[in-house]
């Protein structure tokens, strides 16, 4: 069997812990925020290194944003992948879902295919979990979404996952190529190689291709190629709350929270 | 810009909602979709159908007229007794495509944004996520979905005025669930299975479900966060003297304090107990949308200036590990005295 190509989709995120609500505008104060990784697409990272361990391969990195998101992804290089893809174009901005998804998938096909596509669950910002199953369809594969664990039969040509469902879990099993998404937290991401890490951030490869790269349909793409529009913002109807602080020995608040509650199971 | 499949010249003056189902039964989702479809579907005078796929599910087609359709479209096949969302796109496409409908709400579950997510790119359309409302422009026809900001108190209206159908999901507990109406009458329309079997690369091999937690029915829910440290038990005790059940926060769940089927918020559950406790919580935004709904809310916190307490009705500065036992001590006295 040929080289076995995995594909990590990573995002560069604000922290969340880091953004604040402004508690008089009650607006978002993403400047002081440091970007990061996304966390589940690092968990998307370790699973595929994972692979990698156990199948040979190559792990490539594959992202869509400006160039400031090129450190962050060294990182990954620094980690263990191999190659990084970035797809940075000034009118790749503004995408919503059906956008970003059709210029991974030109980024896939660009790249030569793939075996494995993985990505983590959901981004921290925008938290749709649309991306990889709409990857999956551009691209018609099949996929695995809120993957915990999967294991490759790079013989056979299948994969094997456990996911999420509601209330429990199922073990199913796809041909390759196909598409995962990664639940958070399921694994823990290595740390990066410090040996590594001079390579990773003097000569690693990292590829840059904009849209006339990727021959893309300039109506697919970016602020154009999105359906969804935001027809205004509305300050949050955040239910007015009595905000009343309770003071006193414990006892005493316990009996005052038992005045104002009904608690009658 | 490019189009959508089907256009909005093409569109069929509808709201389509999907009825997922987990073995024979309706989600609650799926119901309370219903519920909202139909004030909606009725400020326009459009007709309101349900999409239910399935093997041997024609029993569903009369809960869901009971609770608001006027309409359902019954895809029933052996093919599709398991989810696979490839099974469960290709007939619910087809489907779509006959339909047409202006509108189309799924359950923001992970089979139904899965179904969803793929559906909207083979329609090469817009799919609004998470919606925590949705309203109707009924003139323009245009259906208004809004989400919150990650983190933020500002919410975000959405609408995609040039690509059908409109799409959106919801999670559960979002909408209340009305009451059915077994008078209502309508029609069924049988989607034909055109499956090819090879289409299916997706085999379940095992499929285990265990005890569902359902906290968006509960009435009384006690939240716990990373400021428990890992100890739950007294908010488990506090729940079970309420008749309730414990919920937490995205960091305990993924610190592994509770399960995942715990997470309130805006990446778990969004609840309407009548009473909901937050233990240990700061109080990030995302957490609170997940019990902005709760008839009352109580918080306990050591740090005076937890963003938490701008949240809640009853706000208690101080140790939960001294606060929590004091109450469930105050609450079995209380009910011991109301026994003798």
């Amino acid at each position: 069997m040929p080289e076995l190509r995995l594909v990590v989709c990573m995002k560069v995120v604000p922290k969340p812990e880091e953004v604040r609500v402004d508690p008089m505008t009650r607006r978002l104060d993403r400047a002081r925020a440091r970007a990061e990784i996304n966390p589940p697409d690092m968990n998307a990272l370790e699973m595929a290194l994972t692979l990698k361990e156990t199948h040979g391969g190559r792990v490539s990195i594959l992202s869509m944003g400006p160039p400031s998101f090129e450190p962050h992804l060294r990182l990954g290089l620094a980690m263990g992948a191999d190659h990084v893809y970035l797809l940075s174009d000034a009118l790749f901005g503004g995408a919503d879902t059906l956008a970003t998804t059709y210029t991974l998938a030109a980024g896939v096909r660009k790249m030569g295919g793939a075996d494995v596509i993985l990505c983590g669950e959901e981004s921290s910002d925008g938290a749709t979990g649309q991306v990889p199953p709409g990857l999956a369809e551009w691209l018609g594969l099949p996929q695995i979404t809120l993957a915990t664990q999967v294991s490759l039969d790079a013989a056979a040509g299948t994969l094997r996952g456990r996911r999420e469902i509601l209330g429990g879990h199922e073990i199913v099993e796809v041909s390759i190529p196909a598409v995962v998404s990664v639940k958070a937290a399921c694994n823990e991401p290595r740390f990066m190689d410090y040996r590594r890490k001079t390579w990773a951030f003097e000569t690693g490869r990292v590829t840059v291709w904009d849209r006339e790269d990727l021959n893309v349909d300039d109506s697919r793409i970016g602020v154009a190629g999105s359906p969804t529009i935001v027809s205004g913002l509305d300050e949050a109807a955040v239910r007015e709350r009595k905000r009343e602080f309770l003071h006193g020995t414990p006892d005493e608040i316990a009996r005052a929270l038992l005045e104002r509650l009904d608690l009658n199971a | 810009m490019a189009t959508s499949v089907y256009t909005v010249d093409e569109e069929r003056k509808t709201v389509w909602v999907y009825l997922e189902q987990t073995d024979g039964k309706l989600e609650g989702v799926a119901v309370e979709l219903l519920g909202r479809a139909r004030v909606l579907a009725d400020q326009a005078g459009w007709l309101l159908a349900g999409l239910v796929c399935g093997n041997e599910v024609g029993h569903l087609t009369e809960q869901a007229l009971m609770h608001g359709a006027d309409e359902v479209w019954l895809a029933d096949h052996p093919f599709l007794a398991d989810f696979t969302v490839e099974a469960y796109a290709h007939v619910a496409f087809s489907a779509l495509m006959q339909g047409r409908p202006s509108v189309f709400l799924a359950g923001a579950t992970p089979n139904g944004r899965d179904l969803a997510s793929r559906l909207a790119v083979r329609l090469r359309t817009g799919l609004n996520a998470d919606c925590t409302d949705l309203r109707f422009d009924a003139r323009r026809g245009i259906l208004i979905s809004e989400v919150t900001g990650f983190g933020g108190g500002v919410l975000a209206l959405l609408e995609m005025p040039r690509h059908r159908p409109q799409m959106a999901t919801v999670r559960s507990g979002v909408f209340p669930t009305e009451e059915p109406d077994p008078k209502r009458i309508g029609r069924v329309v049988k989607v034909p299975v055109d499956l090819p079997g090879e289409a299916i690369r997706t085999k379940v091999i095992e499929r285990v479900r265990g005890q569902r937690v359902d906290l968006t029915q509960v009435r009384a829910l006690v939240c716990g966060g990373r400021g428990m440290n890992g100890d739950f038990s007294s908010l488990d005790h506090l729940a079970r003297l309420l008749g309730g059940e414990v919920g937490a926060t995205r960091p305990a769940v993924d610190e592994g304090f509770v399960g995942r089927e715990r997470q309130v918020g805006q990446t778990g559950v969004v609840c309407r107990p009548k009473v909901a406790f937050a233990c240990g919580i700061s109080g990030a935004f995302h957490f609170v949308v997940g019990i902005q709904n709760a008839g009352a809310v109580v918080a306990i916190n050591s740090d005076p200036e937890a963003p938490i307490f701008e949240f809640s009705d009853y706000c208690v500065v101080g140790d939960v590990s001294r606060i929590v036992p004091a109450l469930i001590e105050a609450i079995e006295s209380q009910r011991e005295a109301a026994h003798a």
